[in-house]
């Protein structure tokens, strides 16, 4: 089980880490002469390009700081078992949720 | 007083037998000898010797054309003549005078023994333990020291205890607690690095369970 979240984390990190140098380089490039919401909104708007990487970003995301947070709750406040289980899955979850409302707000609408 | 007319060799494998006037006394080793040769005629002369009481190994020498271990071979049983003759073991390569290469002759050299080699030399004094902040946040963590000897024997191919081994060091609590903060390095007295030595536990049990074998 250790295993698999270790493999988990480190996975999830090698993922995101190609995305947020891209990321970055999209933002180097945009702001090049000024930024409008309207300049973002057309590049993403109905692209399944950048609704899939976005979306992709979220998951990996998600899922490293849900178990980097296992971790430091267990060890700042002992919690063990169900409950660390529970809490893991919980922020995880509300993160990919939050995370995949944003990107289809800058995608879909 | 009696003497002993005591032959050493010096050098290398082209050295020779130098003599020697040592004091005979009672209850004497042949370890006693070349060490009084070292104290009181030549500083210079290279053996071995460790425990002193035939526990070690380490003492080993042709004596009077015969190997034995020096400590546990008393001059009364050995001298002839009021002579003795002291040498390197044979078959081995000479280091300088009394002391022979035996690592590169009789330990075959792999990656995996000197992976166990690198963490072997650990005596269990618990500094790495109590520096680590690992252990300190969470009390099941087996912490640096018992991975690091759990890695040399993950090492050793005479070892058949590896599954279980695995799965122990996979389990909570086993190596995936590490930070990676390497304050048991920092701290150890013997230079080890258990660091390290958990990362390999890493790479080891993740290999195994994407193998499928820690299931």
């Amino acid at each position: 089980v250790n295993v698999r979240l270790y493999l988990l984390q480190r996975g999830s990190a090698a993922v995101m880490l190609p995305l947020v140098l891209l990321h970055l380089g999209v933002i180097f490039y945009a702001s090049r002469r000024g930024l409008s919401a309207a300049d973002i909104l057309g590049r993403t708007r109905g692209s399944l390009f950048w609704g899939t990487f976005y979306a992709a970003f979220v998951v990996a995301a998600a899922t490293h700081a849900a178990i980097g947070m296992r971790v430091i709750a267990a060890e700042w406040t002992g919690l063990r078992g169900a409950a660390l289980e529970v809490g893991m899955w919980s922020f995880g979850l509300l993160l990919a949720a939050l995370g995949l409302v944003a990107v289809a707000a800058v995608v879909l609408a | 007083m009696a003497e002993i007319a005591v032959s050493l060799w010096r050098g290398k494998a082209d050295g020779s037998y130098q003599l020697y006037r040592v004091p005979q006394r009672d209850n004497q080793t042949v370890l006693d000898v070349v060490t009084w040769v070292q104290r009181n005629a030549d500083p210079a002369l290279a053996y071995r010797f460790a425990c002193r009481v035939g526990m070690c190994g380490s003492c080993a020498m042709t004596v009077n054309g015969r190997p034995r271990w020096t400590c546990r071979t008393h001059t009364s049983k050995v001298v002839k003549h009021g002579k003795l003759e002291i040498g390197p073991l044979a078959n081995l390569p000479i280091i300088k005078d009394l002391a022979c290469d035996l690592i590169e002759e009789i330990v075959p050299i792999t990656a995996a023994r000197q992976a166990a080699d690198a963490g072997i030399e650990c005596i269990n004094c618990a500094v790495c333990y109590a520096a680590c902040d690992s252990v300190r946040w969470n009390p099941d963590y087996l912490g640096p020291a018992a991975l690091n000897r759990a890695w040399t024997l993950v090492n050793d191919v005479r070892d058949t205890g590896q599954r279980q081994r695995l799965y122990a060091v996979a389990a909570a609590g086993g190596c995936h607690v590490c930070h990676s903060h390497q304050s048991c390095q920092q701290h150890c007295p013997n230079a080890l690095n258990p660091t390290a030595s958990i990362a390999g536990l890493k790479r080891r049990t993740m290999a195994a369970y994407l193998k499928g074998e820690l299931e």
